[in-house]
């Protein structure tokens, strides 16, 4: 229950997030600002990206972002600037590592896997040639068998 | 003594529950007639007994009587009568009612319907369906009952949380639960199948149409609560990859796999121990929703109030439950014989590899969901999976699975060849090359990848209509002809080329919201004038409005179209004093094309944390300050929802279909008519 | 080899069960910080005039083992830790620091009085700046910091006897020891 009244402290009602008076006037840096607000996550929003949150934390971590592309890091210098103090917890991409491999890759090998179970199923339950040839594919495996000898 | 009546009803239940769970499948076993017998009066008296605890639970909350605990937690006497009523399952112990009584319904509506299933198999069905009563009953009994008392009672009560006060999310729970709840039938189709040790087309006929249901409503669950968080969350978004969200959503895949791997076990008597596994996975998914949503275990913005207890007794359900009915499958499905025989390039292939892409995809959806704290788990780093991951490892799969949706109809059962399925699909194919050239040319902002996106869209619209053309022999045959084909359709075949141009349509919305929505943000003074995608904004000013349960600030924006007066839209900010929050109400003007989307925020300078007394909105309400206006231009955006509602629709046709409806066979009359449909 | 086909859903389910009660045992809503054995950052910020303590920054903080709390008036459970910093100030158990963040200088200087003064010196973060290099997001927060000025701890949400007994208080007593 105190964990609740602490969380209703920090959340403050529906989004309205990015405010007028935080955007660039330079159209490229906010659209890259926008795109960088995107991957960051809202702390004490749960599951929501800085871009969609009015948390205050929100808005600082949006003046933020906006300050560092101003004094000229990329992209990824402004994610690293964030991920230093707040950690990977703030990246709503979680970066390819060791650790998250079995994430990033899980589901290509899921993919993989169940691609050749489904090619083996299917060799298993391929109908013998004779059973389903019409006429017409009759004629035409003798016109290229004929044609071979 | 509503509240009294109620919980013992609920007890009462549950005895029955007990019963019907005994005693039908142990006369199945003995080959006891009578015994068996005893399922159908238990169904029906469970389901009238949870009736009644709701009905019970409905009017507590209709009379505000505040000596209930949860009426007190989660109503006020100011609230709409409305949302009192909704307000009985806007919270944890009364959803759980709900959800039992769906379950109670769909129990009852297989004794009463299944009158052409074989003794053996209903029996079982029933009794399965009634131990899943049991968990679910005992659960509300024992850890969240709805009926608590308080003393002594206060004055009023909390009010509902104002985001859930809306006509939406009021029908949100119980669609989702009717799809969440309709599996369990499927699974206990699927359970009693494996007792049996017998899968063969007849099983697959009855399992489709529960399963046709239980997605369809999950189908409206979900689009509903999606429609919901675009126009109350106010940013123009409707889709967030939230926990809660995937939740729903896994189910609904695997449901959408099962639709179509029943059909090959139906058709082609193949596929039948995939689709019981299937059918097993997509009520356990619906069980691991209940338990990330009611647990928690995840963090999320739409969580239930949590308590450990709760999270205890789900889990150990989920595991009888899932881990008993997959011990059943390790044991019994390699019994099941296999089926027919098909080439790799055939209908069945093709249902294969929508079965592949869409488990693949639902895996990638349960990995993202859960990996945070698999990670947690084993003692690494605490990370965030986000729309970012989701976004770049779900719509990959999608987009092979979407282009293989019209090529399925086209192939023939057994053995197809690609080569004709392009000779007749070449229409499409070049319609898709139209569209796409066609939004290059137009869009100005040359967006390659939403430009192939609205191809893949018209890929599917085009190819599902081609299907149906080639059917009805349209433009080859006489009208009259074709209007006979038309009509002698079977309902599943119009059923599936609606739902996948639904599909089609839903495309169409996520790429038109996502790839050319128009921002614009900014503070605005009365009689400021501004633009926003071709149409010209006035900012009216704002005034101050009482609601029944509320106060509220109204901006007045005035647009026009071409210097005329176009609409006139009145988005909101409003404060709930009694439950002490606010919400925002986008204001949305569709011409179904595009959205206009308007939403106010708060006056220039306000936001200082901790400031005490009434909001600055609320004060300043009607003052000649600046505000924050949020606009957003939503092109196609309507279609997303309306594209699952012709999915819905879609399945619904197809559930008319004869051979699915489940007493049809009975009714002597119809079945002496000559059957030409087919 | 089939056989193990079909037991195969069983086992992954097991193995996802485990980890579901494992899960019960978690508090999502808690996110360890990225600052723990890093050095504190570096700082420099004014002091709360009335409060009659100097101002806080980083070089204040290194040579000995001392707490760092981040505060505001408008935070209410920064109300209910408050008396046990009094009664450590008091004991002089440990030295306190204060951040007071986005939180008028007044009002912070106004709480202070009203509730007792625990901390030695107190930086005022009125933009909220800083408390983002310290990697704060939300209030109250709570850092033990060793002589050589590295984060050792961090607690989020209002200190309670519990965390101070069995987390803080043993720590600091093992810091102080350390040369």
């Amino acid at each position: 229950m105190k964990r609740l009244a602490f969380l209703l402290m920090l959340l403050t009602g529906p989004a309205l997030a990015v405010l007028p008076s935080e955007r660039l006037a330079d159209p490229a840096l906010e659209a890259r600002a926008r795109a960088l607000s995107l991957e960051l996550r809202c702390q004490v929003c749960q599951n929501q990206s800085i871009d969609d949150s009015n948390a205050p934390l929100a808005a600082d971590l949006r003046r933020l972002v906006r300050e560092r592309l101003v004094a000229g890091d990329s992209d990824a210098g402004v994610l690293d600037y964030v991920v230093r103090r707040y950690g990977d917890y703030v990246l709503l991409r979680p970066p390819m590592r060791e650790d998250t491999a079995l994430l990033w890759f899980g589901p290509l090998a899921i993919l993989i896997a169940g691609g050749i179970g489904a090619f083996v199923y299917l060799r298993r339950r391929k109908l013998t040639v004779e059973a389903a040839l019409t006429a017409e594919e009759e004629a035409r495996l003798k016109a290229i068998v004929e044609r071979r000898e | 003594m509503a509240p009294e009546l109620g919980h013992i009803a609920l007890i009462l239940a549950l005895c029955v529950a007990l019963i019907q769970s005994v005693l039908p499948l142990a006369g199945a076993q003995a080959r006891d007639p009578a015994l068996m017998a005893t399922a159908k009066p238990a169904a029906y008296a469970q389901f009238f007994l949870v009736a009644l605890a709701f009905g019970c639970l409905i009017y507590s909350f209709v009379v505000s009587d505040f000596t209930v605990e949860n009426v007190v937690r989660n109503s006020h006497s100011a609230k709409p009568m409305l949302y009192k009523v909704s307000g009985a399952w806007g919270n944890h112990e009364g959803s759980m009612v709900l959800w039992a009584l769906i379950l109670a319904l769909f129990g009852a509506a297989v004794a009463a319907f299944g009158r052409n299933l074989p003794p053996g198999l209903k029996a079982r069905t029933l009794s399965i369906q009634a131990m899943i009563g049991v968990a679910f009953l005992a659960f509300i009994v024992f850890t969240s009952n709805p009926f608590n008392r308080v003393f002594p009672p206060p004055p009023d009560g909390q009010d509902l949380n104002p985001l859930l006060q809306d006509p939406g999310l009021a029908f949100h729970p119980p669609l989702l639960y009717l799809g969440y709840v309709g599996f369990s039938i499927v699974f206990a189709f699927a359970m009693a199948a494996l007792i049996e040790g017998r899968v063969d087309a007849a099983w697959a006929r009855w399992v489709r149409p529960w399963t046709l249901a239980a997605w369809s409503a999950l189908t409206g669950g979900i689009a509903l609560g999606s429609w919901w968080a675009y126009y109350e969350l106010g940013w123009g978004g409707w889709w967030f990859w939230d926990p809660v969200e995937n939740a729903s959503f896994m189910p609904w895949l695997v449901g959408a796999a099962l639709l179509h791997s029943a059909i090959v076990a139906e058709k082609r008597d193949a596929l039948k121990t995939w689709t019981i596994l299937l059918a097993i996975l997509a009520f356990a998914l619906s069980l691991v929703g209940t338990f990330l949503v009611r647990s928690g275990i995840l963090t999320s913005v739409h969580a239930f109030a949590v308590d450990p207890k709760r999270g205890v007794f789900i889990l150990a359900i989920l595991i009888i439950a899932v881990g008993g009915s997959l011990a059943l499958y390790a044991w019994r499905a390699p019994m099941l014989k296999a089926g027919g025989l098909f080439q790799p390039i055939s209908r069945e292939g093709g249902l294969v590899l929508n079965n592949l892409l869409l488990g693949t995809a639902t895996a990638t959806v349960f990995i993202g969901t859960l990996y945070p704290l698999f990670l947690e788990a084993i003692g690494g780093a605490k990370v965030s999976v986000g729309p970012p991951f989701f976004n770049a490892t779900f719509v990959p799969l999608m987009v092979p699975l979407l282009i293989a949706v019209s090529f399925g109809p086209m192939m023939g059962w057994k053995r197809a060849e690609l080569g004709a399925v392009f000779q007749r699909l070449w229409v499409a194919l070049a319609l898709s090359l139209g569209v796409i050239l066609l939004t290059l040319a137009v869009d100005k902002t040359r967006h390659v990848l939403a430009a192939l996106a609205m191809g893949l869209a018209a890929w599917l619209i085009f190819g599902a209509l081609i299907e149906w053309a080639e059917r009805v022999k349209l433009f080859r045959a006489p009208l009259a002809t074709v209007w006979s084909r038309a009509v002698n359709l079977p309902r599943a075949a119009w059923g599936m080329t609606i739902a996948h141009a639904g599909l089609g349509l839903m495309v169409l919305g996520i790429t038109g919201s996502t790839a050319w929505q128009t921002e614009v943000i900014r503070l605005v003074r009365a009689g400021d004038a501004f633009d926003v995608a071709g149409y010209s904004f006035v900012f009216k000013g704002t005034q101050r409005q009482e609601g029944p349960n509320f106060i509220a600030t109204r901006a007045v924006f005035e647009v026009y179209k071409n210097e005329r007066l176009y609409a006139v839209m009145t988005p909101e900010k409003r404060l709930f004093p009694a439950a002490g929050s606010t919400t925002t109400e986008a204001s949305i003007r569709t011409n179904l094309l595009a959205d206009l989307y308007a939403t106010i925020g708060d006056p220039e300078g306000a936001g200082q944390p901790g400031a005490a007394g009434p909001p600055a909105f609320l004060t300043q309400a009607g003052q000649d300050v600046a505000w924050t206006a949020r606009i957003y231009h939503n092109p196609l955006v309507p279609w997303v929802w309306l594209g699952a509602l012709v999915m819905m629709i879609g399945a619904g046709v197809s559930l008319t279909d004869r051979r699915h409806r489940v007493g049809a066979p009975q009714r002597l009359p119809q079945a002496a008519l000559p059957t030409a449909a087919e | 080899m089939k056989r193990l086909l079909f037991i195969l859903p069983l086992l992954v389910f097991a193995g996802v069960a485990v980890y579901f009660g494992f899960g019960l045992t978690r508090d999502p809503s808690k996110i360890p910080s990225a600052l723990i054995d890093k050095p504190i950052p570096e700082f420099a910020l004014p002091e709360i005039a009335g409060t009659g303590k100097p101002a806080l920054a980083s070089a204040t903080l290194k040579g000995e083992v001392a707490l760092v709390n981040v505060f505001a008036s408008w935070c209410a459970p920064c109300r209910i830790e408050h008396p046990i910093f009094m009664r450590l100030a008091r004991d002089n158990a440990v030295p306190i620091y204060g951040i007071s963040y986005k939180d008028k200088a007044e009002d912070s200087a106004k709480w202070l009085r009203e509730l007792g003064n625990p901390y030695k010196a107190i930086g005022w973060d009125f933009e909220g700046r800083v408390a983002i290099d310290w990697g704060v997001y939300g209030v109250p927060e709570t850092f033990v910091v060793d002589k050589a000025g590295t984060i050792r701890f961090k607690h989020v949400g209002p200190i309670t006897p519990d965390v101070l007994n069995n987390n803080i208080l043993p720590l600091i007593e093992e810091l102080k020891r350390k040369s």
